[in-house]
């Protein structure tokens, strides 16, 4: 690799790399080092490096493999710089120094457990998120303060005190046990369905509605997760239906917003703009979960049912095609598993296709006392009374629903129907 | 790695500690009594003790001269603890997984921290 490469070539496979082996090189000296700090500080001095050297030195055959033993050295200077300042305890693990390195193929289930820690549940939630962005999707500090809206500060502080009780609390690096592991996935799943739903509907007066950069990272880590986890592993039918539910939702994603910043609901939506690969690819995720739950017996949990109400929507060519009892049918299975207030809301929009918006209002005010703070909520009464023709009522509820509403294409949308209230 | 395990409880204690019954304390001693020897057998166990009521607590200052002395714990707080483990155990995991057992075996919450370790960075 004596060959100098082009500035444009060095940035496409920095950026190519970043994606594919920052979770691999991170997992890699963490399982090495036995220190999470460590490793990302050597991964990010890596790349840091590649960015430098690439451009004169060319770019190595197998960047992946150069990222991981320049990290290593990286960590192994830094080590001894600190054994120099009377550190026993690094100069133990330098020990593992004359180990050989092993190819980055073998080290898929070394992602998973990093991904494992990130999400540990003695972490806080918004803990999880932010470590699993930074460790396992690579993200910055800065990029993961903007979405969340938090001062760079404020979220370095918390990625630090996250390492920190992982560190001092021993939070260990490694799979979780037969017993726990399904409790353990569903975490990891909960935390990347935070993150797609912050990229999908993102808060704040000054953000984009749509933040792709998160809706993107949320389905390469579900994807990776469903890659590692063997076949039949427990929630692995869970993983494909979060999987199927995000690329079916994502494949929306034009056709959700207008060009006048406006969010467009799915019965007005253009649905010649939808992602038809990832509608199709969803659809596939979607048949064959169904084909193994009438295999098998085993019940479909509930990101499966989603992700199959999501199907039923994203077969239909228009909204008068809906199989609207179908979807009622589905959410009647999921309120079996689920019985929030919030899964009971989305099943009275169904009902009103079907039996009617009276019946679906009666059942939406029974969740009065539960969902008073939730927009969606007020959205939903607004739009049953509209339909009821009972406009006073509709108006009270659309301006309670916009007070609440966080997303700006969403609060736009919901004023233009009120305003056209007659 | 040593990690605390705390139950807390209210400052004052009644003649069934905290719980409802006769019958429930009594299970909850005896559940608790199996969990230390299981602790013990595992060689998971380091010490294990109750404490007497907080409000038998007393603070003393040694810092100024003489010490002063102030009746009632340190902390101004509806719930103190009121026993506690210390456990030996690998890591975090197998700590919250004894913990569970402990919580269950004596009908209370229980706190898990880790004891300081040296850290050559800090």
């Amino acid at each position: 690799m004596s060959e100098p490469a082009l500035a444009s070539d060095v940035a496409e496979a920095v950026t190519r790399a970043h994606q594919s082996d920052w979770a691999r090189v991170v997992a890699t000296l963490t399982k090495r080092f036995g220190d999470l700090d460590l490793a990302e500080e050597a991964a990010a001095e890596a790349f840091a490096t590649a960015v430098e050297r690439w451009p004169a030195d060319g770019i190595p055959p197998n960047p992946g493999g150069w990222l991981t033993t320049t990290a290593t050295r990286k960590a192994i200077d830094r080590i001894r710089r600190e054994k120099k300042r009377g550190d026993k305890y690094r100069e133990a693990m330098l020990v593992l120094d004359d180990e050989p390195l092993e190819p980055l193929g073998a080290l898929d289930d070394e992602r998973l457990r990093l991904l494992f820690t990130c999400c540990h549940p003695a972490l806080a939630m918004e803990a999880r998120v932010a470590l699993t962005l930074r460790m396992v999707g690579g993200l910055t500090v800065p990029e993961i303060a903007r979405a969340f809206l938090v001062h760079e500060t404020a979220m370095a502080r918390r990625i630090t005190r996250a390492k920190q009780k992982i560190r001092e609390a021993r939070i260990p690096f490694r799979m979780p046990g037969a017993a726990d592991l399904p409790a353990r996935i569903d975490g990891v799943l909960t935390v990347l369905f935070l993150v797609f739903n912050e990229g999908y509907l993102a808060t704040g007066p000054d953000t984009d509605p749509v933040r792709a950069d998160l809706t993107a990272e949320a389905i390469r880590l579900t994807r990776l997760i469903r890659a590692v986890l063997p076949d039949g592993a427990a929630r692995a039918g869970e993983v494909t239906g979060m999987l199927a539910l995000m690329l079916l939702t994502e494949a929306r994603r034009a056709a959700r917003v207008s060009s006048s910043g406006e969010l467009v609901t799915l019965d007005e939506q253009d649905r010649g703009a939808w992602d038809a690969a990832l509608v199709r690819e969803g659809h596939e995720l979607v048949r064959s979960r169904a084909l193994w739950v009438e295999a098998s017996g085993e019940a479909p949990g509930r990101y499966q049912l989603l992700a199959a109400i999501n199907a039923v929507h994203t077969s239909a060519r228009d909204i008068r095609d809906t199989d609207w009892s179908q979807i009622v049918a589905l959410y009647d299975q999921l309120v079996t598993i689920d019985p929030s207030p919030v899964v009971a809301l989305n099943r009275a929009i169904a009902v009103a296709e079907v039996d009617g918006p009276d019946v679906a209002l009666a059942a939406v005010d029974r969740l009065g006392a539960a969902l008073d703070g939730y927009h969606a909520y007020h959205a939903t009464r607004a739009d049953l009374l509209r339909r009821l023709d009972r406009s006073t009522e509709s108006r009270a509820a659309y301006d309670r629903a916009i007070e609440l509403a966080g997303n700006t294409a969403e609060a736009a949308y919901l004023s233009r129907r009120r305003d056209q209230l007659g | 790695m040593q990690y605390l395990m705390s139950v807390y409880g209210p400052a004052e204690l009644t003649e069934l500690g905290n719980y409802p019954d006769k019958e429930t304390m009594d299970k909850a001693m005896a559940e608790t009594g199996a969990f230390n020897d299981r602790l013990q057998a595992s060689g998971h166990f380091v010490y294990a003790n109750g404490l007497a009521s907080a409000t038998s607590a007393t603070v003393v200052d040694g810092q100024v001269d003489p010490p002063v002395v102030t009746d009632g714990p340190y902390l101004e707080s509806k719930e103190h603890l009121g026993g506690f483990w210390i456990i030996e155990a690998t890591d975090l995991d197998q700590a919250l997984a004894l913990a569970a057992e402990g919580s269950k075996a004596c009908r209370g919450k229980v706190e898990v921290r880790p004891f300081q370790v040296f850290d050559p960075q800090g």
